[in-house]
């Protein structure tokens, strides 16, 4: 045990062996190169270190505060391995205190890794029997790898090793498997001493990882029992093939998040606007915080406006999202739209089938079209109800019986058009990653590469925010287009088509009534002819003369005959002439609607009587020949006329009562109006002296 | 070094404020409210023709024995205080100056996020991450 240098807070600081190397190492590695006084590590490089060690940043004030690095300005050896050792006791989960690294801890754990991949991996504070502090959000993701990380790290502690070796072990671990990953690119200097003791490793796994190789072969230390245990747990590192990375998207996700982009935005190559992603993505109930935070996650530009892969990327963050799986703090490399774009862009040939559809269509067409392709798709799945039902839940997770039924359950539930659907689409869509997604995954992050992506990002944002015109003119262009979402009615093919027919079915109804109004002119040549032809045939006569009656009393409306049974004769025919008069009074308020109606109830009345006299008679009745065509209706007709001529009547006088109420309030204001002017006028001249 | 770092909407209500050693916040949520009045009058000052041309950073608003205060004041009156230790003697003029750029250009990041409402106080981690390392960037 070596006694490190006292710091200024007049401490006593104990390390290990490993603590001081591990401390060394760290130290030199903050230190720039020549330059300024050699004790004294770069402020920069120390707080990248910090940062590294993934503690919230209160944390980490606190830390250098303690070290006192804050108080004399500068940090030197001292400060800096108190601070490291303040880190550790703080990744340990111990207080930030002074005291807390009188103890025996691990070492801090820098990495740019998620801390998915150190909690994943285990902990070293999992060996001491300390609970560590787990950060909420990657509690859940833990629970399944904790026990098998602690069992296999208790095994590998059977041999004979120091307690404080093994602490070494776990946080290469994850650094071995960060660096694994199959990223053999360049790291940031913070990870590169790290990595060097842990070739070792690397060198047993060869087989396994691809890009391990980057790094040289060195003798293997005493954590060579350990390598073997890593090799059980290890995934395949193969980097083409990640099927339980939760933040790689799948081949049926990736169309799935197309079509999704298609619905909103036609344009493969155009951007969502942030209104209309905004009004998407909150279907998904996710609460508002972590929206923002997705959508500051994916759109990497930060233009306000989503292409396709960072759309891909945002959904994907919302479906993992519901799914329980916590949000990164940064971007995963996998999610990143220059990893995405190529993937995302290539099925755009496979769906050629609706690109070749001209942009001028709409859009309702479009999703038709598309939904009919899905439809011929879909086959009956009794378990799509349940994942219709459980959207709004955050469930665990649902087994689906196959990435394709769920697949088809989605586009079963797309083809429910209604936005709730929509939603429900995430869900099912949702159900096939806990398919895809083992306990097991790790992250691919590299925090190097997203800073020079953030870099690279910037500048680009800047210039489309400011100066690039034609991008401004295309996203002034393209944005407002994009066609209204397909409204529930119609985004089946038959329903539009039932719409149709109804339509037409309407009017073909009230085509029926077209006849009448051209009735009215031959009105005079009836009441003319009616005297003529009321010395017709007998069945005919009575018939005409209570027709020319009709005519020639204004007022009177054969409305009562349509209650009548159809097969009129002479004596109900004169009954009605009797009882029309109290369908007078209903009749006369507006006076040009009874009289088409008149010619509907007597065109039905007609018809009704000549159904029974043969059709010659009514042919000698030229003026009843506009009525002849229409010899259809039958009661059921005249009764609906009738019950709708008595509801517009209904109307008319509830509506005439409101205008006249109306009108006595419009006179009352008008009233009080003049009140008030004239009082106004009172005081005006007082004022103008 | 900042010590604080605060963005005030336009009303005049913090949408943002942090500070670093945090026993004093207090103090420095004082020290901002005040500085507020010496933006009004360093923007009345420059008169109405010079209020398109104005120039966002307004420099050292006021310096007490502790600390410097310097202000920055967006087009659309949305300001940004920075408060500084003065022992900090390296920290130069220019450089408070590309420390509001940053600021400005988070705060814009902040505000394409559809899900951010103007007027809202700032959760984005992105923006916090930002100030922590403009924060830290000389501890």
């Amino acid at each position: 045990m070596e006694q490190g240098p006292a710091g200024a807070a007049g401490l006593r600081l104990l390390l290990s062996d490993a603590e001081q190397q591990r401390y060394s190492e760290l130290f030199a590695l903050c230190c720039p190169e020549g330059g300024s006084p050699a004790p004294a590590a770069g402020g920069s490089k120390v707080g990248d270190l910090f940062r590294a060690s993934q503690l919230p940043a209160d944390t980490l004030c606190q830390i250098t505060e303690l070290c006192g690095a804050k108080r004399v300005g500068y940090f030197g050896p001292a400060q800096f391995y108190v601070a490291l050792k303040l880190i550790a006791a703080a990744q340990s989960g111990l207080p930030v205190r002074i005291e807390s690294i009188k103890s025996e801890l691990p070492l801090p754990r820098f990495m740019a890794v998620k801390n998915d991949v150190e909690m994943r991996y285990g902990n070293a504070a999992e060996i001491h029997g300390v609970k560590f502090q787990i950060p909420p959000a990657t509690l859940e993701k833990n629970s399944f790898r904790k026990p098998d990380e602690g069992d296999k790290q208790q095994e590998t502690k059977s041999p004979p090793m120091s307690p404080m070796c093994s602490p070494p072990a776990s946080p290469s671990n994850y650094q071995r498997i960060h660096l694994s990953y199959g990223y053999g690119k360049p790291r940031s200097g913070l990870e590169q001493p790290h990595g060097v003791p842990y070739e070792a490793r690397h060198a047993t796994h060869q087989q396994e990882g691809p890009a391990i190789g980057n790094y040289g072969s060195k003798s293997a230390l005493v954590h060579s029992s350990l390598s073997q245990a890593l090799a059980a747990e290890k995934e395949p590192h193969d980097s083409s093939n990640y099927p339980d990375d939760p933040w790689r998207i799948t081949e049926e996700q990736q169309e799935y998040y197309i079509n999704q982009f298609k619905s909103l935005q036609p344009d493969l190559h155009s951007f969502i606007s942030g209104s209309v992603a905004k009004n998407f993505f909150t279907k998904s109930k996710l609460p508002i915080p972590e929206l923002s935070h997705i959508w500051e996650l994916s759109d990497v530009d930060c233009d306000g406006a989503l292409t396709l892969p960072e759309f891909c990327a945002a959904f994907h963050l919302i479906v993992a999202r519901k799914n329980g799986y916590p949000l990164p703090d940064v971007l995963p490399e996998t999610l990143l739209p220059d990893y995405l774009a190529p993937a995302s862009l290539k099925p755009k040939c496979d769906c050629a089938l609706l690109d070749s559809y001209p942009e001028s269509l709409p859009v309702s067409q479009q999703t038709r079209d598309f939904n009919r392709t899905e439809l011929e798709t879909v086959h009956e799945d009794p378990t799509s109800s349940e994942p219709l039902i459980l959207f709004d839940v955050a469930t665990s997770v649902v087994e689906p019986t196959s990435v394709v039924e769920v697949l088809d359950n989605s586009a079963l539930t797309q083809d429910a058009i209604s936005d709730d659907n929509q939603a429900l689409n995430i869900s099912t869509a949702a159900k096939t990653i806990p398919k895809d997604f083992k306990p097991c995954q790790y992250w691919s992050v590299k925090t190097v590469a997203q800073e020079l992506n953030t870099l690279k990002a910037r500048p680009r944002s800047r210039s489309y925010s400011s100066t690039s015109i034609e991008d401004a003119v295309k996203r002034g262009e393209e944005p407002p287009t994009p066609p209204p979402r397909p409204q529930k009615s119609h985004s089946r093919a038959s329903s539009l088509d039932l719409n149709k027919i109804f339509q037409q079915s309407t009017q073909a109804v009230k085509s029926v009534w077209l006849p009448p109004p051209p009735a009215l002119p031959p009105r005079p040549l009836v009441s003319q002819q009616g005297p003529h032809h009321a010395t017709n045939t007998e069945p005919a006569a009575p018939a005409k003369s209570s027709y020319v009656e009709f005519r020639l009393q204004e007022q009177t409306k054969q409305v009562s005959e349509i209650e009548l049974h159809p097969q009129m004769n002479r004596v109900p025919s004169q009954t009605e002439e009797s009882s029309p008069t109290k369908k007078e009074i209903l009749l006369t308020q507006p006076p040009s609607k009874p009289i088409r109606r008149k010619f509907r109830p007597e065109n039905q009345m007609l018809e009704s009587q000549e159904l029974t006299p043969s059709l010659s008679v009514t042919s000698s009745l030229p003026a009843v020949k506009p009525h002849l065509p229409v010899q259809k209706p039958s009661s059921k007709q005249k009764k609906a006329i009738q019950t709708a001529i008595r509801k517009n009547k209904e109307a008319n006088a509830v509506l005439a009562r409101l205008n006249s109420e109306l009108q006595q309030q419009l006179k009352e204001v008008h009233k009080e109006r003049i009140a008030l002017e004239s009082q106004l006028e009172q005081f005006r001249p007082v004022t103008v002296l | 070094m900042a010590v604080c770092i605060a963005v005030i909407a336009k009303e005049n209500y913090p949408l943002y404020i942090r500070s670093i050693p945090t026993e004093n916040e207090l103090k420095f949520h004082y020290t901002v409210h005040t500085s507020l009045d010496v933006v009004d009058e360093k923007i009345s000052a420059m008169g109405k023709a010079l209020v398109d041309q104005r120039e966002l950073y307004l420099g050292l608003l006021y310096p007490t024995e502790d600390y410097k205060v310097y202000g920055y004041m967006t087009n659309s009156k949305v300001k940004f205080v920075m408060v500084v230790d003065s022992s900090n003697t390296a920290l130069r003029d220019n450089e408070i100056r590309s420390m509001f750029r940053k600021l400005h250009n988070s705060y814009t990041d902040v505000m394409c996020n559809p899900f951010y409402n103007p007027g809202d106080c700032i959760h984005s981690r992105a923006f916090d991450n930002m100030v922590t390392s403009m924060m830290m960037q000389v501890c």
